[in-house]
């Protein structure tokens, strides 16, 4: 044991005065490993920002909500002419659904249009604006920066009110004041009764709520959209996660019955939920992870090969010492050991400083992504440092280990 | 008692069809606290002998019996083990790491030997000033001169307290003074007890031993004593 040790610990001696020997030759050395390592943990801290952003997009609209929708969203196993042709769900079935739904902790009607908003000389063109009720408020988990969502009553009365996303607000009122403003929205007058809070979500595209403007969803069939012409989406949210299942249980039983199906039919609609989302990006995502590893693979691959290469060239040079250390009792593992360390330590350093470029440029990426270097990726960096420098070192500290030590000795 | 017995010791380099026999037969007997000298002339095969009798190389043919154990049988680890326990290597070329200074290279064996830091560096440092390098401690190889190069090398030697030294041609690369220096502690070494083999052309060097082996084309050619053995004194100190 006492042996192991101190010809570990010479070997680190060892390993740290060859790399100030050739301070500059390491250095060219590791920056396929730097680069290697930089990418690993640059992808690995880039896809958990993704899923953080993605989380917290979910969270915005809520992950304990179905949607009940004439469409499925991610589910491509119904033919799509056989979804073309169900029933488009209306207002009045939701009023049954509503009525019918005793799990829920709240349902809201939504329809989607694309229109454009105007501020004065200010337009914001084709934004998507969302018709809903009073209810949808609780259906989601968004916040406001300032005012309100719209009442019963406006929504009821189908008043012209319109809440703004963020995003939205800041384009057209950019030094703020939106609030009790007018806006026009093809070209019918709404007063501005709410501003959101900034979500930060920026996977949901078009349907991140910083982007969207609300307004109730009468309105939306009193100006733009014949009712009949548009199916309208079920937001159905459980009271709790547990509950979930429950909940969609029960809409799709009220769902059938609204819909006068007998038990030999088919559901005529679609229950959407977050879960399906996620597998669509996880899909995403590790196609996304599949390119990166291949990158990261390559550029550890080339790293290997320098570091291999070099050391060759290292045990070439020091042929005479290797001779020296077996001469005055070095056995073979313990060589074979040092340059394995050698080449061990050269990585690892390599390793720090792709982790340490990794660090700074994920600062640089946290401006739009939510990001930051963990524990786990730190640990991947320096096993994969370790890894590649001991199959890197392999062979050369093998080709060092069974030098003959009379052969060694003699070279010049 | 015998340290070293090896018979018919023969070794055969194949140098493309062509056989070498760098050794060809040669038997020896070498008992504990001799001081033998080898000599003969470039190619005879010396030092393809001290490689064999310090356990560097292995013979091709022959027996090499080390204190009772069959040598020639060893595997490579056993041989590793021999070397740093049992023999010190005193080369004409110094043979000292360069980068390391002067008690790294001194305790380089311990290290192998498996001996605690606080030890390692005082028996070390003991040894350099044994060989008069007390204040050459942190000296590195380049700022030494040949001679004092060639004590760090004969302190790294010592400093396992090995059963054999084994020099070949150790005042090779040394003005005749400096050398002079050498063989005295080498004397010195040998009235402590020690077993010493010298590989030397200087016949005036080889008058230090108590023993002369010639050898020629591989064979031992002759293995006499020494009549008139030359024991160095100590030079008075007024040259410096
Ligand atoms: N690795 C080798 N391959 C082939 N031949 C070798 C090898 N090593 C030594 N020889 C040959 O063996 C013979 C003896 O070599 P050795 O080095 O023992 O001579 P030496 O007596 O030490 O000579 P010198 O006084 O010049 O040092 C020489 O002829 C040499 O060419
Ligand atoms: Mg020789």
């Amino acid at each position: 044991m006492g042996h192991f040790f101190f010809e570990l610990k010479e070997s680190l001696f060892i390993s740290f005065r060859a790399i100030r020997a050739n301070k500059i030759r390491t250095i060219l050395t590791t920056l396929g490993i730097v680069i290697g390592v930089t990418s690993v943990v640059l992808m690995s801290t880039a896809l958990k920002g993704m899923d953080i952003a993605f989380q917290d997009g979910v969270a915005a609209l809520g992950s304990d909500n179905i949607y009940i929708d004439k469409w499925s969203w991610f589910d491509n196993t119904i033919p799509w002419w056989e979804v073309r042709n169900r029933k488009n769900l209306d207002l009045d079935e939701f009023k049954k659904f509503e009525e019918l739904a005793k799990l829920p902790l709240a349902v809201s009607p939504t329809v989607w249009t694309n229109q454009t908003l105007k501020h004065k000389d200010r337009t914001l063109n084709f934004n998507m604006v969302t018709g809903t009720n009073h209810n949808y408020i609780q259906t989601t988990n968004l916040n406001f920066a300032e005012g309100r969502f719209f009442t019963q009553l406006e929504s009821e009365s189908s008043r012209n009110v319109v809440v703004l996303g963020s995003s939205v607000a800041e384009s057209l009122f950019p030094r703020g004041g939106g609030l009790n403003q007018v806006i026009t929205i093809k070209g019918r007058k709404f007063r501005v009764i709410g501003i959101l809070e900034q979500q930060g979500s920026f996977i949901m595209g078009n349907f991140n709520p910083d982007n969207m403007a609300y307004i109730p969803i009468g309105v939306v069939f009193k100006y733009f959209h014949r009712s009949d012409f548009r199916s309208i989406t079920f937001n159905v949210r459980a009271q709790n996660n547990a509950m979930l299942e429950e909940t969609k249980e029960e809409a799709i039983s009220i769902m059938r019955k609204i819909r006068g199906l007998t038990y030999d039919k088919e559901n005529d609609f679609s229950i959407n939920q977050q879960e399906g989302l996620l597998n669509n990006i996880n899909q995403t995502t590790s196609v996304i992870k599949i390119a990166g590893y291949f990158i990261t693979g390559l550029s550890l691959f080339v790293g290997a090969i320098g570091i291999m290469n070099i050391m060759f060239v290292s045990v070439k040079e020091r042929t005479r010492e290797i001779g020296i250390r077996k001469a005055i009792g070095a056995k073979r593992r313990t060589v074979l050991g040092q340059f394995l360390f050698e080449s061990s330590v050269i990585c690892l350093l390599g390793g720090f400083l792709g982790l340490a470029i990794a660090v700074l440029l994920s600062m640089v990426v946290n401006q739009f992504l939510p990001t930051s270097v963990q524990v786990d990726a730190v640990i991947l960096a320096i096993v994969i440092s370790i890894i590649t420098g001991i199959v890197s070192g392999l062979a050369p500290a093998y080709t060092a280990a069974k030098l003959d030590p009379v052969d060694a000795l003699r070279y010049e | 008692m015998n340290i070293i017995n090896i018979e018919h010791i023969a070794k055969i380099y194949q140098v493309g069809s062509e056989e070498v026999h760098a050794l060809a037969d040669v038997s020896l007997k070498i008992d504990k606290n001799e001081y033998l000298a080898i000599m003969g002339p470039s190619g005879s095969g010396k030092s393809t002998l001290m490689n064999i009798l310090g356990c560097l190389d292995t013979p091709t043919k022959g027996l090499y019996d080390f204190k009772g154990q069959n040598v020639s049988e060893m595997s490579d680890n056993e041989l590793a083990k021999i070397r740093n326990r049992e023999i010190g290597f005193v080369f004409q070329t110094f043979n000292l790491l360069p980068r390391s200074d002067a008690l790294h290279n001194v305790e380089l064996p311990l290290i192998y030997a498996g001996v605690p830091s606080y030890e390692r560096k005082e028996r070390a440092r003991e040894a350099l000033i044994n060989v008069g390098l007390g204040d050459r401690i942190h000296h590195k190889p380049n700022e030494l001169s040949g001679g004092q190069r060639q004590r760090v090398a004969v302190a790294r030697a010592l400093v396992t307290q090995p059963s054999i030294i084994l020099a070949d041609e150790p005042t090779g690369n040394l003005d005749s003074k400096t050398g002079e220096e050498i063989m005295l502690l080498f004397n010195e070494i040998h009235k402590q007890g020690n077993t010493i083999i010298l590989v030397t052309h200087e016949e005036y060097i080889a008058k230090h031993a108590a023993r002369i082996i010639r050898i020629r084309d591989g064979f031992i050619e002759s293995d006499e004593r020494v009549p008139e053995r030359y024991i160095p004194q100590l030079k008075v100190q007024e040259e410096n």
